[in-house]
């Protein structure tokens, strides 16, 4: 998802009997669901894992901009640029809410930032893919805001107070993504011979990476348990892969587009769609950091911090001097 | 990218239409009053929640501590004479 593969720390879940004192009544809380804060107890295993979990997603909001700021200058209408611009303003602000989420657990902003530009902290695998034709803008706010929102709306109600808290107002905001990016899809998939050979073109672009986006199958992902019991992860990848599929197939064929998958076929026994295999291969290569757009991505990112460096500073060296000014006048 | 250069943290409560009191809705840097302000309007007014934004230094701010929630807190618990229901009103006398 926007945070895949977080390594919660710890070794596997404690039995009630194994924890002491202050770990009981923390899974007590947890298990009531009485909502953890800031300033409450918590279990160093907790607090790092959720410094991990939300800080990835933050980054994958923000790196999250730069597929789409690609088409601002070339969208189609006047229209579609106020609302494209409308998006990638939102991604921004949802970075910014997880920011502040991650902050209240004691990493600061630019710790999280040096974390991302030196590679040391993941995002998305789905922002490393090119964005080549404006039916790219509709397969993202179709798929990828449309897998997000599978995983985001169980994180509302997430034991961790202020993540959960950024989560709700993230939600709010990403129905309009998702809706928006459908609207491309349709509008092309209506269009000309040669449009609606683009929208068919992104979905089979997007719909393997989006995919992934859900992390490593159940089997393969080990950090899963304690996550569960801490309740900061709800449905495991599977579940939320599967309906997922379910939702979008029916979609795609109201727009009369091919899901690219042969194997695709309703399941009347387990009431959903079989699917075919995932190439894992490409998705471990990508969080790696060898997918066709990690070093473009990163770039973009350390030469906006850096360009902005003599802004920061200026800024606060101008506060200092304006307090100090205000307090000379009193 | 040295600490002291952040920009401090600023806690963010907003007044929506309807005659309620400013609400706390999150956070965010910003190097003054001014830029806290006009960030305040960027990050969280996007969808006209607002009426007014008020910026506080999240320094400036006194918290309760969890641990004195007992002390502070269960005394009131014993206080049900508090609450309106807990007066049995006669059928007779309807609404009070």
């Amino acid at each position: 998802m926007y945070a895949q593969m977080v390594k919660a720390t710890g070794k596997g879940v404690k039995t009630r009997e194994q924890m002491d004192e202050n770990e009981r009544h923390f899974q007590d809380r947890i298990d009531n669901d009485i909502k953890i804060e800031a300033k409450d107890w918590m279990p160093e295993g907790y607090r790092k894992t959720l410094k991990r979990q939300i800080s990835q997603h933050a980054h994958s909001e923000i790196v999250g901009q730069l597929p789409e700021g690609n088409w601002i200058t070339r969208a189609p209408t006047l229209e579609r640029k106020t609302i494209l611009l409308a998006k990638v303003q939102d991604e921004a602000g949802h970075g910014l809410y997880l920011y502040c989420a991650a902050e209240t657990l004691g990493i600061s902003r630019d710790e999280m930032t040096e974390q991302l530009l030196s590679g040391k902290a993941k995002y998305s695998s789905i922002f490393n893919y090119p964005t080549l034709t404006w039916a790219d803008m509709g397969a993202i706010g179709w798929l990828v805001d449309g897998a997000a929102i599978m995983n985001q709306v169980p994180l509302q109600y997430c034991s961790y107070g202020p993540y959960a808290r950024a989560m709700v107002r993230i939600c709010k905001e990403e129905s309009f993504h998702q809706r928006q990016g459908f609207d491309i899809m349709n509008v092309l998939a209506k269009g000309s011979e040669a449009q609606k050979a683009m929208a068919q073109d992104a979905l089979n672009r997007w719909w393997w990476p989006a995919l992934m986006m859900f992390g490593p199958s159940d089997a393969d992902s080990v950090h899963s348990a304690q996550s569960f019991a801490w309740n900061i992860k709800q449905n495991s990848n599977d579940e939320l892969r599967q309906k997922f599929v379910d939702q979008t197939v029916p979609q795609a064929e109201f727009l009369g587009l091919n899901v690219p998958d042969s194997d695709l076929k309703w399941n009347d026994k387990k009431n959903g769609y079989d699917f075919g295999a995932i190439n894992w291969d490409e998705f471990f290569a990508v969080i790696a950091g060898d997918g066709p757009c990690n070093k473009e991505r990163l770039g973009a990112r350390q030469k906006a911090w850096n360009d902005g460096a003599w802004f920061r500073e200026a800024l606060i060296v101008n506060a200092e001097k304006r307090a100090a000014c205000k307090q000379a006048a009193e | 990218m040295s600490q002291k250069n952040e920009w401090p943290l600023w806690e963010i409560f907003v007044r929506g239409q309807h005659g309620l009191a400013h609400r706390h809705v999150g956070s965010l840097h910003a190097a003054d009053a001014e830029m806290a302000l006009n960030n305040a309007r960027d990050v969280y007014t996007r969808r006209n929640e607002g009426l007014s934004i008020w910026c506080v230094p999240a320094a400036a701010i006194t918290a309760s501590a969890p641990s004195e929630k007992g002390p502070l807190f269960e005394p009131s618990n014993s206080k049900v004479y508090r609450h309106p229901t807990f007066y049995d009103i006669p059928k007779e006398i309807g609404n009070m």
